[in-house]
């Protein structure tokens, strides 16, 4: 019974990573309506910023919030670099999208010329102790993950429902064109939302690199965990992210201890979960169903 | 001064040339029509003054040129525009629409103007948590047309509103824009299909065919006017 539930807690804490990666995958689907594929890679690099400032002997919750920082603008400078020029995203979705993943390529080059292919080294951000309740041990590192990811949800649902600028990222991603017309100014909303995604995945990262070795391929597995989330709870929400990030992290890590066919498979239940999902309920858990009408 | 002039308008589609020279005004407060049969350019003419496409010309608004601004930059100046098709944000509730059209204004009377148009469109105020998308034509018209007027436009820009709705519902539709631009004082440049409507609402006409003005005038001598009827509004 403790090893379920230590395999468990092991998966929730997983699950928040995954729904961290999650929330930034929701905004920029929010804003554009796409899959942004360098999300993973934009995570795994502004994590290096994170490790550089914090090696330069900076306390690390400050070297966090300069890593989120520099995220926020490589975000915004990929967006007026590559992929604003492409136009209205609404109008041309493939190319964006491919676009996407060929930033995955350039940033994950660009991360190996800068930090080299030795993986670095991050301390985790909650320390390595851990505390015992009613028989199971918990280590405070993913108690911090739960609560850090609490916070983001609550500061995103902030930003959704109740502020202008959420609204604004609302109606872009319904009705790009209607939106401009209704004095949005598009363009700027859609790079706030690059922007804004970039900053939440450097928070993932921050939580992937201490379990698995700060490297250039940091996020790759991760970012099919956040499709498999946000898949499962339905691409524009908030709540669904999470829900879905919990679901993937805690059957990802509970299947494999007693299938062992899928021990050597670690990615197969995300995959199967994506596929189910988009047979039975491709709107996902809590995603809204697209209601059309001319 | 008129508030819009439109002079010698020139636009199109990549090779395709849709307007030929266009000119047209239309003054503060004012109801004016463009009446055309279909594909004569008049969706095109209103894309291109509110700086959906780009054309050349001249495009003023109380003299200032505005030809090549972005539709948002187009609304901060007085421009509202419901696209042909109402352009409805259908994932957004009908009081977030609304709120979207105020997107621009910073006032402290947004929410003030928000009842007041979910009263003047009662329809709306029936259902203004309800999912844009999901209302009827006639509903979704009337939330564009709201929507356009709670950013206090000084000229409205409204693209065949009677499309695909029920005579009965378009002349609703037209009661209640005439109540509100009343009460505003609002221009209105019109295109329109459906010409014994426009013609009825509005006080001044041109007539568009093939991407040039043929005729135009007081919207009553139009009326009148067999041969103009005979050859281009099919009346
Ligand atoms: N996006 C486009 N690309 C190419 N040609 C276009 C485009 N939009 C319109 N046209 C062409 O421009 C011409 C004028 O179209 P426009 O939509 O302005 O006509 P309209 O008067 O609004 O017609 P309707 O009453 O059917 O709405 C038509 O010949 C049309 O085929
Ligand atoms: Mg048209």
């Amino acid at each position: 019974m403790n090893d379920f539930l230590e395999v468990l807690v092991v998966g929730l804490g997983n699950g928040a990573i995954y729904a961290m990666l999650g929330l930034g995958l929701v905004v920029i689907y929010r804003s554009t309506g796409l899959l942004n594929f360098a999300q993973g890679e934009l995570a795994m690099f502004s994590t290096f910023i994170v490790w550089t400032i914090w090696n330069a002997g900076v306390p690390m919750w400050l070297a966090i919030i300069g890593g989120m920082f520099g995220g926020f603008l490589i975000g915004i400078l990929l967006h007026q670099v590559a992929v604003s020029p492409l136009g209205d995203p609404h109008e041309k979705p493939l190319a964006v999208v491919i676009v996407t993943i060929g930033l995955f390529l350039a940033l994950n080059g660009a991360a190996q010329l800068i930090w080299g292919t030795v993986d670095k080294r991050l301390p985790p951000l909650f320390g390595t102790g851990q505390v015992t309740i009613g028989g199971v041990s918990i280590q405070w590192q993913k108690i911090g993950s739960l609560l850090v990811l609490a916070a983001m949800v609550g500061l995103f649902l902030v930003l959704f429902q109740r502020t202008k600028v959420g609204l604004a990222m609302r109606a872009v991603a319904s009705n790009s064109e209607s939106a401009g017309l209704c004095g949005v100014p598009v363009p700027r909303i859609l790079m706030l939302g690059w922007g804004l995604a970039a900053a939440t995945g450097t928070v993932a990262g921050v939580f992937t690199a201490p379990q698995l070795g700060l490297g250039t391929n940091l996020m790759q597995l991760t970012l099919i965990f956040g499709f498999a989330a946000i898949t499962l709870g339905g691409f524009d929400s908030i709540l669904g992210a999470v829900v879905g990030g919990m679901v993937v992290g805690v059957l990802s890590s509970i299947v494999p201890q007693y299938v062992s066919a899928f021990e050597r498979m670690p990615l197969a239940p995300a995959f199967i979960l994506i596929l189910a999902v988009l047979l039975f309920r491709p709107q996902g858990l809590f995603g809204s169903k697209q209601v059309q009408r001319v | 001064m008129s508030l819009l002039e439109v002079e010698s308008l020139r636009c199109g589609y990549g090779i395709v040339e849709v307007l030929f020279g266009l000119s047209l005004s239309v003054d503060e407060g004012e109801l004016v029509v463009v009446l055309g049969a279909n594909g004569a350019g008049k969706t095109t003419t209103l894309r291109a003054v509110s700086g959906m496409i780009s054309a050349e010309g001249s495009v003023r608004l109380n003299g200032r040129e505005v030809l090549g601004r972005r539709p948002d930059q187009l609304l901060a100046s007085g421009v509202a525009h419901v696209p042909q098709g109402r352009g409805t944000i259908t994932a957004l509730s009908v009081e977030d629409n609304l709120l979207v059209g105020a997107y621009q204004r910073k006032d402290s009377e947004v929410s003030a103007d928000l009842e007041m148009w979910l009263e003047a469109f009662p329809r709306l105020g029936q259902r203004r948590n309800q999912q844009a998308g999901s209302m009827s034509g006639g509903e979704q018209q009337m939330l564009a047309i709201a929507r356009a007027f709670m950013s206090r436009p000084k000229l409205l820009l409204l693209d065949e509103p009677s499309l695909g709705l029920a005579p009965l519902v378009t002349r609703e539709v037209f009661d209640r824009l005439r109540d509100v631009t009343q009460r505003t004082g609002t221009a209105v440049l019109l295109v329109e299909q459906n010409a014994n409507l426009a013609l009825d609402f509005a006080a001044r006409a041109y007539v568009l065919e093939a991407g040039s003005i043929v005729a135009s005038g007081p919207a009553e001598e139009l009326q009148h006017d067999e041969a103009i009827q005979k050859a281009y509004l099919g009346l």
